[in-house]
């Protein structure tokens, strides 16, 4: 069974109070992500990819279609029942700047998820040691945790947001175009670190970006997407 | 040359220390030539650029010499300085959405700098910013000139900047990051538009993008940490790169391998002695933690900042 199945998934959005104009974003879209698999995602802008990234997360509502994650239909589900799974599923965004609150440290970001008690009840120096571990994984130095995001670089601060989606330990990562703000030399060292991320915590990924010989080296296999619809789904090599 | 500058700093005063944006840089530009000024984040390249046309805050400390046509720019008074922005420098600022003026229509905006450099009335001035629109291919231009920033595609509104800066037809363009932000398809599309319109003048193009310099320029410096580290004609810095900086900026491209270089560029408050680059670079040896490497010509116009290049 793939951990992540979208069938026919359609959002329309209207605009104007009297004369509604109606977009349709994202149209018939159906795929699937086996478990440990990356899905590249890719297409023009405004065709619909970050739509479609939102919806996979059901942080927008669809119009009609359907989401099943790990074998559960997140469409059906309730607010509350939704809240407890979003730890399993996370999203890394295009401007890490603006992920990240910026009157908390970096070490108070990486910490709240355990503070929430989402990993199990811990003191604080369990958390810190816990913080201190991730910073290490993301390549960040223990320095960084009493900094905050306006006095890192934008690659640090994605390595944040990498520190703090691991915090949750969760199995699938939405990536909409981590690196389109970065650096190319910055953007090669965050990509690597996903690709290691994923390998060593067996996560499975939806990969968004417009780039796609960034696309290419990132994912299993490539969907492209123009003017609301999957056209094609191909391995790396045949696009 | 039409440009040429000499030993040129721009520092800041910050509470933290002297910020060294811009370090001792010479750099030339001949008549009809496209350069490329590449480098990442934070390397003073922008900087640079807004020192050609004076729009740093004053308190910047800037010594050195700009010349341009022989005059250098650094001695003009304020208003001389006004008198030569738009019309014989002007610049393409990144960030079309907040570079524009949100609440004025783009056919006003083009037509400001055409009514105060060419004398034209506002009538005349909006025609020719409507012919310009026109010029850089945007569709309805005359529907469009009317419109506002936000009702503009991201490619429309850079389309917008560079009619903009081609409007009053200058003798020198600086163009800053012209294609941030825009999807390849339409980065494509820009980069044609604006080696179409450049053709035969004289353009500074800074980016941190190679491929886009590749494109359009003739000759291509690779900056870092406030210092330029490569010179050379575009298709040798793309070929044969000397500088082991240069040879991983292009080996980090995802066509070239995706490989990147290690660590992150350095302070620009306390650089490290020696070559800048040093602490990242794998060829490293003693000399280079000590001394600072003069820039060297390797010949065919091709120079590069490092001691083990010769």
């Amino acid at each position: 069974m793939p951990l992540i199945q979208v069938n026919d998934l359609l959002k329309d959005f209207a605009s104007g109070l009297l004369n509604k104009q109606h977009t349709t974003a994202v149209d018939d879209v159906s795929f699937s992500i086996e478990k440990g698999e990356t899905l590249g995602l890719i297409g023009p802008s405004g065709c619909g990819k970050t739509t479609v990234g939102r919806l996979v997360l059901r942080l927008i509502e669809p119009t009609s279609g359907q989401i099943f994650f790990d074998g559960i239909e997140i469409t059906r589900l309730k607010r509350k029942e939704m809240r407890r799974l979003r730890p399993r599923m996370q999203m890394i965004f295009q401007d890490p700047e603006s992920s990240l609150n910026p009157r908390m440290k970096t070490g108070e970001s990486i910490a709240e998820p355990f503070r929430l008690g989402l990993r199990g009840k811990m003191n604080k120096s369990e958390i810190r040691d816990r913080v201190l571990d991730l910073v290490d994984v993301v390549g960040l130095n223990p320095e960084h945790v009493n900094r905050y995001p306006y006095q890192l670089s934008g690659g640090q601060n994605q390595r944040v947001v990498l520190a703090r989606i691991l915090a949750v330990n969760p199995e699938f990562i939405v990536a909409d175009e981590p690196t389109a703000s970065l650096d190319v030399s910055v953007q090669a060292q965050i990509l690597h670190l996903i690709m290691d991320l994923k390998r060593d915590y067996d996560l499975t990924m939806l990969f968004i970006s417009h780039d796609l010989e960034v696309v290419r080296h990132m994912s299993d296999r490539i969907a492209v997407m123009d003017k609301g619809r999957i056209v094609r789904i191909e391995s790396p090599n045949e696009i | 040359m039409l440009l040429d500058i000499i030993n040129l700093k721009a520092h800041f005063p910050t509470q933290d220390g002297m910020v060294k944006a811009v370090d001792c840089v010479d750099l030339s530009l001949g008549e009809r030539e496209r350069l490329g000024l590449i480098g990442e984040t934070g390397c003073g390249k922008t900087v640079l650029g807004m020192s050609i046309i004076r729009l740093l805050q004053p308190t910047t400390m800037i010594e050195g010499q700009i010349l341009f046509k022989g005059k250098d720019l650094l001695k003009l008074s304020e208003e001389e300085m006004r008198r030569n922005r738009g019309k014989e420098i002007a610049m393409i600022l990144q960030n079309p959405t907040t570079s524009l003026n949100p609440v004025l229509k783009i056919g006003d905006q083009v037509a400001e700098a055409i009514q105060l450099h060419q004398g034209l009335n506002k009538k005349e001035a909006k025609e020719k910013a409507v012919e310009m629109l026109e010029s850089v291919r945007i569709p309805e231009a005359s529907k469009r000139a009317n419109q506002y920033p936000h009702e503009l595609s991201g490619g429309m509104k850079e389309r917008a900047m560079i009619a903009m800066g081609l409007a009053c037809n200058p003798t020198l363009i600086l163009a800053d990051e012209p294609t941030k932000g825009l999807d390849t398809e339409t980065k494509a599309q820009i980069v044609e538009l604006l080696k179409k319109m450049t053709e035969r003048k004289s353009m500074l193009i800074i980016t941190h993008d190679l491929g886009v310099a590749g494109q359009i320029c003739d000759r291509i410096a690779v900056m870092y940490a406030g210092e330029l580290l490569e010179e050379a004609s575009s298709e040798a810095i793309l070929n044969r790169p000397a500088h082991p900086y240069t040879q991983g900026f292009i080996n980090s491209l995802p066509v070239k391998g995706l490989l990147p270089i290690r660590g992150s560029s350095p302070s620009l408050i306390d650089p490290p002695q020696g070559c800048k680059f040093h602490p990242r670079c794998d060829s490293a040896v003693e000399i280079c933690r000590t001394k600072h490497p003069e820039m060297v010509n390797l010949g065919n116009g091709h120079s590069v900042r490092c001691h083990l290049c010769h």
